[in-house]
């Protein structure tokens, strides 16, 4: 808090304005093709999350500015464990869920 | 909605409860406005921005929300003492479990052990606040206006009544139409905001704010608690909000993302629901283990043992503490393999675990060890948390917990660990840190008398409900026939529930007397402590060391008072400079203020005021925005008159 870091905000108006298009776009088409059930299940599934990927990646690179970083330790380590999380959450969930289609 | 539907007013429990609430409220109105105390009100705690003034509302609303979840268990217990009772109605007492449970977990222990983070995290690294002081005031009143409004719900709308955990399809509108379940759900979402920017801010706060050569491994262990304590919270608690945020869209929205109609799955909450509740229940205990390494090593007169393996197992267990939450439902019914990849998983947790309690007894061994309050809750705490630890090791059996699962077996388990762990260690804490807070120490005889209290009254409430389990006794049952069997080990069980409410009788008597009997600390270090907390004043100055202070290696203010009792030690000349301080802001209080209006209006459905309670919100947010001027310096001058004040030269 007593060092002005105010100064080196990193990042510029346009890069901001590209990132919130992008991730306009890639929460929309999900909604649309699910709304209009363009594909079957299974698809819509695999479209959904590769959406959510992308997503993730604007994320980092437009907001968080993952490679403008000095200290890159932290960083990567961050992004390691998230993805640990992350994974532990999607792929855990639907190994847990199968049961489900078993009893139906 | 109706007015007689609007504030309760049919049990006399909670027509006496709306009185007394009303009185105590003209009471504090009363006092601040006849001795003229608003101004200071507003100033000094309302707007800081101060980790130590924060970390004491912390504590006090803490203290306050023990109170309420103890009364609710007293409720409870007599209750449950003898065969058909007539104390409580079955849907009395489901609103009662429900609320203890929500406020013990999330207004409770989620707020005692942020008041050790402020409290003593910024000071034991060297620093002088927390690496965003604003966002730490937002998060404590983010947290004051959730409990808020969960407390709101006894009096006005009626309490939620599907358990802490709010499992659909209970807790959807089919089968629970009031507002109950919303302030469930809303309050418990404003406050989770703030638990994730607690979580980050001290998760920066160690990583970017240490003193000078304080390495990541020179950290004291307490702090080291709290980094992974953070990292948990960062990570499980967005799928809380997720799955609330979800609830809330069927409840709110009609949508149908856990009906058992239209496709969808109740199971999936129960999934994502435990993702975060394993997870919580690390949060709340890893503090602690932090906690008791420092009281170890200080009363012991020894390092600890063991530091990096200390290290190395509690991030071990805020990384492992992710892959285990199918534990809490084993019977749902998933396939063999789900449960034995759980299963042991979840065994495994009890390994770094296990180290840590050999750590902490080598520690004390051959040490010099002093009785003091601190230390007896840490020897209380290893014994119960052993018990606990056992019981659990027996739960995560896959195959046995078809046994044990729901039944009271699992209720004294969890106390067991909550209580043995969470509680004592925050008390622990607390008499630990009190001086350094208040500037005077405890009374250690009131203390003794707190602590056996509370030690025996726990084996006496819990023991015996162990065998309750064993002999059938589900949870959550409001009343039992009597030929069961159960009557006797429910009659002691209620009695220790007593004890221990006569333990925080106790003190609470402790901290009257003490604030008005005890001796002022004038040394700063009343322990003979190891870590840099105790370098300075008690309390400490708002803007905690005149001079941040250069650390060379593992508790660095032992070594530190170890190089002055040398002959030939010569006190390095350091010199004082300007200090840039956040100033105080009343962003944070209106921003509260504003969510629990929003979170108001929208349990009881009126879109309009939440509305104007969201457009509240974005108002400070924006306010804040463009407030540039947010910092001042506090001249050499004042910094040398508030040190000479302390009586401290420099
Ligand atoms: C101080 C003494 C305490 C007593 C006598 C006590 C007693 C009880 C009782 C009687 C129940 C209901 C059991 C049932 O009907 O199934 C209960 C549930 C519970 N308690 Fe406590 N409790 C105490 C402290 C705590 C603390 C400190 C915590 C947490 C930090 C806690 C967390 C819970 C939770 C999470 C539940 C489950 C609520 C539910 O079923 O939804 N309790 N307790
Ligand atoms: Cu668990």
């Amino acid at each position: 808090m007593h060092d002005d870091h105010s100064e080196k905000h990193p990042g510029s108006t346009v890069s901001y304005v590209i990132g919130f298009l992008l991730s306009i776009v890639l929460t929309i088409i999900p909604l649309y093709v699910v709304l209009n059930h363009s594909f079957s299940n299974m698809i819509l599934v695999y479209v959904i999350m590769i959406m959510a990927v992308l997503q993730f990646l604007i994320q980092l690179v437009f907001f968080m500015h993952i490679r403008e970083s000095e200290e890159p330790h932290y960083n990567i380590l961050a992004i390691a464990l998230g993805i640990i999380f992350v994974f532990a959450i999607v792929a855990g969930s639907a190994w847990i869920m199968t049961f489900n289609s078993q009893v139906q | 909605m109706q007015t007689q539907h609007f504030f309760i007013v049919g049990d006399p429990l909670i027509l006496g409860a709306d009185i007394s609430i009303i009185l105590v409220s003209a009471a504090i109105i009363f006092v601040l406005t006849y001795f003229k105390k608003w101004g200071w009100l507003w100033r000094e705690w309302l707007t800081t921005v101060d980790h130590k003034k924060i970390g004491i509302m912390y504590f006090i609303s803490a203290l306050l929300m023990l109170f309420r979840g103890g009364v609710d268990a007293l409720l409870m217990r007599l209750q449950l003492m003898f065969p058909n009772m007539n104390l409580l109605e079955s849907e009395h007492y489901n609103e009662i479990f429900t609320t203890h449970g929500t406020i013990m977990i999330l207004f409770m222990a989620m707020p005692l052990i942020f008041a050790m983070f402020n409290i003593a995290v910024p000071l034991q690294i060297g620093a002088r606040d927390v690496a965003y002081p604003f966002l730490n005031a937002v998060s404590f009143w983010l947290f004051f206006f959730g409990a808020l409004l969960l407390n709101l719900s006894f009096v006005i709308g009626g309490s939620p009544n599907a358990s802490w955990w709010g499992y659909p399809p209970l807790s959807e509108l089919t089968f629970n139409p009031g507002p109950g379940e919303n302030f469930y759900i809303l309050s418990i979402q404003i406050s989770g905001i703030g638990s994730i920017a607690t979580g980050i801010n001290f998760l920066i706060t160690i990583l970017k704010m240490r003193a000078p050569g304080m390495r990541l491994m020179d950290m004291p262990l307490f702090t080291w608690s709290v980094l992974s304590s953070c990292i948990v919270i960062i990570a499980a608690f967005p799928v809380l909000t997720v799955a609330l945020f979800l609830l809330f869209m069927d409840r709110f929205a009609g949508a149908h993302f856990f009906t058992m109609t239209h496709g969808g799955d109740p199971m999936m909450y129960v999934n994502l629901f435990w993702m975060w509740g394993h997870p919580e229940v690390y949060i709340v205990v890893l503090p602690a283990f932090g906690i008791f390494s420092e009281v170890v090593s200080v009363f012991s007169k020894k390092v600890i043992f063991g530091y990096t393996s200390m290290v190395v197992s509690l991030l071990l267990i805020s990384v492992y503490a992710y892959f285990t939450w199918v534990h809490h439902f084993f019977t749902m019914g998933a396939g063999a393999d789900v449960n034995t990849f759980f299963s042991i998983s979840t065994m495994l947790i009890a390994i770094p675990t296990g180290v840590k309690v050999f750590n902490w007894l080598l520690t004390m061994y051959r040490g010099r060890i002093r009785m003091t309050e601190p230390m007896l809750w840490t020897l209380g705490f290893i014994v119960c948390f052993v018990v606990g630890g056992a019981t659990g090791v027996m739960l995560s059996v896959a195959p046995a917990d078809y046994q044990y699962h729901n039944s009271y077996f699992v209720v004294a388990h969890f106390h067991n660990v909550l209580i043995g762990g969470t509680v004592f260690g925050m008390f622990a804490g607390m008499t630990y840190w009190w001086p350094k807070i208040f500037g005077f120490k405890l009374n250690p005889t009131l203390g003794k008398w707190a602590f056996w209290l509370w030690n025996i009254g726990f084996y006496v409430c819990f023991m015996p409900q162990y065998a309750l389990g064993f002999m059938g006794m589900t949870r959550r049952i409001y009343t039992y026939p009597d030929d069961m069997g159960w009557t006797p080990y429910n009659v002691v069980s209620t009695i220790g529930a007593f004890i221990m409410a006569l333990g925080f009788v106790f003190q609470v008597w402790q901290i009257v007397y003490s604030a008005k009997r005890m001796d002022r600390d004038v040394t700063g270090d009343p322990w003979d402590g190891h870590t840099l907390e105790w370098s300075t004043t008690s309390p400490a100055p708002y803007y905690n060391f005149a001079v941040i202070p250069k650390v060379e290696g593992r508790d660095a203010f032992w070594k530190e008072k170890k190089k002055r009792s040398q002959p030939d030690y010569k006190p390095e000349k350091r010199e004082l400079k300007p200090i840039h301080f956040p100033k105080n802001s009343g962003i944070p209080f209106i921003m509260g203020v504003c969510f629990f209006i929003a979170g108001f209006g929208l349990t009881f459905h009126w879109v309009w005021l939440g509305v104007i309670g969201l457009i509240g919100v974005a108002a400070t947010l924006y306010a804040r925005s463009f407030q540039y001027d947010t910092e001042y310096v506090i001249p050499v001058e004042e910094i040398k008159k508030t040190e000479a004040a302390l009586g401290r030269d420099i």
